[in-house]
């Protein structure tokens, strides 16, 4: 059955939305993702682990967010983490570098390791959890500066030595901003598309040169020239960085994640409340052929959420 | 509802369902309202608009009488003495004097206390703070007046002693008490300012590995300027127009100096006294006040024209 299915999708075919709709040949699954979207890749390599996250539960106040995740983040790799809203995810990827610290009723437990040392050891300093692990946020949120001082403030801010400007262009360039701006450095970043300033939030957060890029649907706001970038960019940051990216746009986790976890809100022990759960977490290949959990197909296929 | 209604019993009679589209009353009442609601935005211009003519009318008399040149630049206050003198000079350094000493005490005091209570107060504690802030802003100024003549004062000397404390009266002592009248206004109008800063942006650099101090002096003041300088403007303008206190802990010596030891009539002190005093109504006396009025309105307006264009220089934009 399983294997019937994978070659259904796997078979290319003049696809459009209708089609996958009106294909009753495919029995019991509907993947909404069409079979072209998938990126080329071999084998996830999963090599050394980034993040372990062992029974790791976020609250707020006596409100649960998520409950009792489990899972390895793998370097080098892009890891995509959907669900329906509410289901937790952001929550969970502000826990990743203890931006939940900023919320004062937020709370971790469970244990988060981050090559092995607790994000949350008592001597850990967030700011420094911070410096290493960046993040990208859902609207673009450049600083009201011009746009050479929006990608040196975290080089100021951390201390790296070095020149400024060559700081700044490297960055840019990476972000592959760099042509656009090249001759408009100085001018405020609230000048720039919606798009630039999104890539100009990425050369900002990759100029502090961390390991990791968290980044909360970075394209929602964007459209799909915009967000096309912007996921070619990431596939080129992977070579360098870890990156975790939630998003709601499951053609998008096909398209760039290496792995994904499905998170989902459950009724909690109680049935009183909800909180989020992780369903499933495996290669996105898998996930999005051969899902082993019945939610996170029909989910995938568009039958809830 | 109810349309869906009609059109629905309509559509089954098969007619075209016909509304009327004129107002079903003349609605007198919420014109009337209109007009209520435009009278009392008038009323506040006409009154500024009467204020202004009182002192520009008292103004020009005064200056048949005194040429404008001798009242900006002379440097000899005495109109009640004769032979009178009419230099403006000595009150509006006394007033500028306030103004430096409430200034220094105001700004950073103030700006420091709205950084901690947008920043760093737990939400419980900004809740307590900020309404006793508030509550200091509304003591009586006679009362914080009496308080610095007859504590800080004191304190100045005992606290100073090596410096030259004359009389009773002290220009530093009491810009330091308007000062501290104006150091709720600073930070209650500053806090606001720099909370509305977006999330967004103090995310953006907590992200980046920024401490919280870094994005409290680099991210989120610089997007508050234009709230924190008009915090400033209004503080100046407080210091220029504050009467009370200058009165009593300042003194009526009208002098030129910049010692903040020696006692200094200001502006307003001066008109506060001899409108207070015995005066000949049409007497050149008289007229001073309407003078010395007419160019502190003229001093503050300048101020508030010259922050705007500050502010629009300075503001960083945000969405």
């Amino acid at each position: 059955m399983t294997n019937h299915l994978t070659q259904e999708i796997a078979r290319p075919r003049p696809a459009t939305a209708g089609d996958v709709e009106e294909a009753p040949a495919v029995q019991h699954t509907e993947i909404s993702v069409r079979p072209d979207e998938f990126r080329q890749r071999g084998p996830v390599e999963h090599k050394e682990k980034t993040f372990e996250l062992n029974n790791v539960s976020v609250s707020y106040g006596k409100a649960r967010a998520v409950n009792d995740v489990t899972m390895d983040i793998f370097h080098q790799n892009i890891t995509a983490l959907i669900g329906p809203s509410g289901c937790g995810k952001s929550t969970l990827l502000r826990s990743l570098n203890r931006m939940n610290d900023l919320i004062p009723s937020a709370r971790v437990d469970g244990q988060l390791l981050y090559h092995g040392a607790d994000i949350y050891g008592p001597k850990v300093d967030p700011v420094q959890v911070r410096k290493v692990i960046g993040m990208v946020f859902q609207k673009p949120n450049p600083f009201p500066k011009s746009i050479y001082d929006n990608v040196a403030f975290g080089p100021r801010t951390t201390g790296i030595k070095g020149d400024m400007d060559e700081i700044v262009e490297k960055a840019l360039t990476r972000a592959g901003l760099w042509d656009e701006v090249k001759d408009r450095l100085d001018d405020n970043a609230y000048g720039m598309s919606g798009g630039q300033q999104q890539r100009l939030c990425i050369a900002r957060c990759i100029a502090v040169e961390p390991d990791v890029i968290l980044m909360d649907e970075p394209c929602s706001a964007l459209d799909p020239i915009s967000t096309g970038r912007i996921e070619d960019l990431m596939l080129e940051l992977k070579e360098r960085y870890s990156i975790v990216i939630v998003t709601h746009n499951m053609q998008q986790a096909a398209r760039v994640s290496d792995m994904t976890a499905f998170l989902m809100v459950e009724l909690t022990a109680d049935e009183k409340s909800r909180w989020g759960e992780l369903i499933e977490y495996d290669d996105t290949t898998k996930i999005f052929t051969n899902p082993g959990d019945s939610r996170t197909e029909d989910y995938i296929s568009g039958k809830v959420g | 509802m109810t349309m869906r209604g009609v059109v629905a019993s309509s559509a089954g009679a098969g007619e075209t369902p016909r509304r009327s589209l004129e107002a079903p009353s003349p609605r007198y009442g919420e014109k009337a309202i209109k007009v209520f609601l435009a009278a009392c935005g008038g009323l506040s211009v006409l009154v500024t608009t009467g204020i202004v003519l009182s002192l520009a009318f008292g103004a020009i008399d005064f200056f048949r009488e005194v040429p404008v040149h001798e009242f900006l630049f002379g440097t000899n206050w005495a109109p009640s003495f004769t032979p009178s003198h009419f230099g403006v000079l000595p009150i509006v350094t006394g007033t500028l004097n306030i103004v430096f000493w409430a200034l220094v005490v105001s700004v950073p005091v103030g700006l420091a206390s709205a950084i901690y209570l947008s920043e760093y107060a737990p939400n419980r504690v900004r809740k307590t703070i900020k309404p006793m802030l508030e509550i200091l802003e509304g003591i009586p100024t006679v009362a914080i007046g009496l308080f610095a003549l007859m504590f800080l004062r004191p304190l100045a000397a005992d606290v100073l002693p090596f410096l030259d404390w004359g009389g009773v009266h002290s220009i530093g002592v009491a810009g330091v008490a308007v000062g501290l009248l104006i150091i709720p206004l600073v930070a209650s109008i500053s806090d606001d300012a720099m909370r509305a800063v977006p999330r967004g942006l103090r995310e953006g650099a907590y992200a980046l590995g920024a401490s919280k101090l870094r994005v409290s002096a680099r991210v989120v003041f610089p997007a508050a300027i234009s709230g924190i300088v008009a915090a400033v403007v209004l503080a100046v303008s407080r210091a220029v127009g504050e009467t009370m206190v200058v009165l009593l802990a300042a003194g009526a010596r009208a002098q030129i100096t910049a010692n903040p030891t020696d006692s200094a009539q200001t502006m307003t002190a001066y008109i506060g006294q001899t409108a207070t005093g015995e005066i000949a109504f049409g007497t050149v006396a008289y007229y001073t006040i309407f003078a010395v009025g007419a160019l502190l309105f003229v001093m503050t307006l300048i101020m508030n024209l010259f922050a705007i264009r500050l502010v629009r220089r300075f503001r960083e934009v945000y969405e």
